[in-house]
């Protein structure tokens, strides 16, 4: 029973030490140095906020360049992954549907052509980026579209790809979202 | 070289070259030494004080065991309670609802466990209160009573002959106060420069580029997430944890998160060898474990890398790997990097839905779950190995006719009887299992249509997995298996109860037993634990215990899978 009685108390006491003492240096910590006092950093245009910089959303406008697949529809407030197996067989007919309309919405492509992480959902459902090769295949159409040469545009994503940290670790990638921004930027 | 192999390479030596001093200064800690961190001494003195706990007195292992055993029942009421009434309590901008009993209860367990499976969305099951108070609290606190579990067992081991192994309290505020807390508020503020939200607001609501309305969740992420990495907690703030871009912004935070995964079990692993004086045998065994690690790191990353053989054929290009449920900021590579980290601990958070993984990638996360041991969660990892060092100890003792004895005690009936059951419960608990809800989906197959995302034998995978996860107190999970339901919410609840304390208590008894008995000075006739050859022995016992009753679960599961075409 005192064993009981002291779990009690230490557990109070490490409340008190942890969810409000760590908790609030960090709290603090984060008025200093937080992109965004704390709160996720979002992307304006014209002054509007338009998004957040670290969360994907859809795009389907034939003028924007899209990001990849989402198995909740970009629903910031619900993440989550398809979690499909890739051997299954109703999850690969999903697949070949995002390829063919891919391919449909891209004439100009050859199906080798295709990157595969433009057609298979992310683990987030809220996946930021792209490859800077699913960014390259979208250039020719996003173009017409937009009536912007092939080469603005292909400049465009060459100055906005990041890459690897230092250079040389982890992947190259293309934050969808910055980049429609400067496109609508430009357009002005 | 490619930048994604050279990302998991610096990985693994970031983990391998900082392992060994934080093992000495965690061994200090523990000793009692003087260390740069006693400046905390005042607020450990305060905790004492509030509590009545009186830091001299030495514990024997059974009233060191009853401390334990008690602070966690409280833990349950208080779980329970909050996570139930978190509707009616304060910090909750988003109004969530409070969880059902058997979510509650799910939930409570686990995260007293620390295991950290998760039946619920970190968005929408919990409040801010309850993420602070409770997950955030357990997850401190659990990892540090495993840490003091494991301190009790090597005091018990260091001394000659002994009946008193330390103050579990000392024990376990000091692994708060002078490990967990400190490298999680440098690893806090890391996240925070990175974006990771640190705040007490609610959603936020904007409006898309192409005019739709997106919410975004936020709060006290930047809190909880080191402390569920350092702790090998894994349960994440938002619901697809890792994989989430606030939760982990970039490739920088990738690799820090990640690093505070396997840092602390394998410091551990060099503290025991410092807090006994016998670095050769803390060698032996990271060896061993590091060698295990690493196999799986190769095997897993070239199976992510090279991608998945369906698509493939559907003839468009894979160069990134399998990308399903990965994020490109992260990669292929640094995804099955973090899958074989996660499961070697008993941490299981993830960056990428392992569900999605390739089938042998799954099947090496099982695996290493199944053995459970290859540096293991906070502690309790080194103490899984402990149980297999002992039968490893009889087993070479009877064969090259030795009286079996460990650190200069002999081992004899009783602590191999307990060694044995704890080793053999953990197969048992995870196949049963599995066994009981395949029984039930076969004879019902609504229920399978209800319960499984993928058909055929990724859906045993699926339950497989789940009950291995709860098992080794992981908390990973495939996740497409739809387990809020009041069947997997309560069977895997009992296996987490099981798993967790049946282990500590044997393995302290162990400890306990060891201590008590006659100090035997090394001779020659010393079977040597500290060399290469028992190093191998070790190994050899725990493969043939993990493969021999798991191989038939797997050839069914993960390995069938493979061999689909």
């Amino acid at each position: 029973m005192k064993s009981f009685w002291i779990s009690i108390k230490y557990t109070v006491a490490m409340c008190v030490l942890l969810s409000i003492g760590y908790v609030v240096v960090l709290r603090l910590t984060a008025k200093v140095v937080s992109p965004n006092d704390g709160e996720a950093e979002v992307v304006t245009l014209d002054g509007r906020i338009v998004g957040a910089a670290n969360v994907g959303q859809t795009f389907t406008d034939t003028c924007y360049f899209w990001g990849r697949p989402s198995a909740v529809g970009y629903d910031g407030g619900a993440s989550g992954g398809s979690n499909k197996a890739t051997t299954n067989p109703e999850y690969l007919e999903e697949v070949e549907g995002r390829i063919e309309a891919f391919l449909t919405a891209h004439p100009y492509l050859s199906r080798e052509e295709v990157p595969s992480e433009i057609v298979t959902a992310s683990g987030s459902g809220l996946d930021p980026d792209i490859s800077p090769r699913a960014a390259a295949v979208q250039v020719k159409r996003v173009a017409e579209n937009r009536g912007l040469s092939e080469t603005t545009v292909k400049n465009l994503v060459d100055s906005l790809t990041r890459q690897p940290w230092l250079g040389l670790f982890g992947t190259p990638k293309v934050n969808v979202l910055s980049l429609n921004v400067a496109l609508d930027k430009m357009s002005k | 070289m490619n930048t994604e192999i050279l990302g998991v390479v610096l990985q693994w030596v970031c983990l391998v070259v900082l392992c060994y001093p934080l093992g000495r200064y965690i061994a200090k800690v523990y000793k009692g030494e003087r260390t740069w961190s006693d400046f905390m001494a005042p607020a450990e003195r305060w905790v004492y004080r509030i509590c009545g706990i009186d830091p001299n007195v030495d514990m024997n292992w059974k009233q060191f065991l009853k401390a334990l055993l008690a602070v966690n029942l409280f833990w349950f009421l208080w779980g329970m309670i909050l996570l139930v009434c978190q509707g009616w309590l304060p910090l909750n901008p988003d109004g969530n609802a409070g969880q059902t009993a058997s979510q509650a209860f799910n939930t409570c367990i686990s995260f007293m466990a620390n295991c950290n499976l998760q039946h619920y969305s970190g968005e929408t099951g919990l409040s801010y209160f309850t993420q602070l108070y409770v997950i955030m609290l357990f997850q401190f606190i659990t990892a540090a009573c495993g840490m003091a579990a494991m301190a009790g067992i090597m005091n018990a081991l260091k001394g000659k002959t002994t009946k008193a192994i330390g103050n579990f309290w000392v024990f376990m505020t000091k692994s708060v106060t002078r490990v967990l807390m400190p490298l999680a508020l440098l690893v806090g503020i890391l996240l925070i420069i990175n974006g990771t939200p640190m705040s007490f607001d609610g959603k936020q609501t904007l409006r898309t580029l192409e005019g739709n309305e997106q919410v975004i969740s936020q709060g006290p992420a930047a809190a909880i997430i080191p402390i569920k990495q350092l702790g090998t907690n894994g349960g994440g703030y938002f619901g697809v944890n890792s994989s989430h871009p606030l939760e982990n912004p970039n490739a920088f935070t990738n690799m820090l998160e990640c690093w505070a995964i396997l840092i602390i079990p394998m410091a551990m692993v060099f503290a025991l060898g410092f807090y006994l004086r016998r670095k050769k045998l803390a060698w032996c065994i990271f060896g061993v474990m590091l060698f295990a690690y690493t196999a799986g790191i190769v095997i897993s990353v070239s199976q992510e890398m090279g991608g998945s053989r369906q698509i493939e054929a559907m003839g468009i290009a894979q160069d990134m790997g399998s990308m399903e449920g990965k994020e490109v900021r992260i990669g292929s590579a640094a995804s099955a990097m973090w899958g074989m980290t996660t499961t070697v601990t008993s941490n299981g958070s993830v960056n990428s839905m392992h569900d999605s993984q390739t089938p042998l990638s799954g099947m090496m996360q099982m695996l290493n779950m199944q053995i459970n041991c290859w540096f293991g969660g906070v502690g309790v990892g080194w103490m899984n190995y402990f149980s297999f060092l002992i039968i490893a100890v009889f087993i070479s003792g009877l064969m090259v006719g030795r009286t079996p004895e460990f650190l200069g005690k002999k081992v004899e009936a009783r602590e191999m009887k307990i060694a044995t059951l704890v080793v053999l419960l953990h197969p048992f608990v995870i196949l049963v299992g599995t066994a009981l809800s395949s029984w039930l989906a076969v004879y019902d197959p609504e229920l399978a249509s209800a319960w499984l995302n993928n058909p055929s034998f990724h859906g045993l995978s699926e339950m497989l997995y789940e009950y291995t996860s709860s098992a080794a107190n992981n908390g990973s999970g495939f996740e497409g298996l739809t387990d809020n339901t009041d069947f997997w919410n309560i069977s895997t609840g009992i296996v987490l109860i099981l798993s967790r304390y049946f282990p500590i208590v044997g393995q302290v008894a162990i400890a306990g037993l060891l201590a008590e008995k006659k100090y035997i000075p090394e001779s020659a006739g010393t079977l040597k634990t500290d060399t290469g050859t028992f190093s191998l022995m070790t190994f050899v016992v725990i493969f043939i215990v993990a493969a021999l009753s798991f191989f038939p679960a797997l050839a069914l599961g993960p390995i069938a899978d493979y061999l689909t075409i």
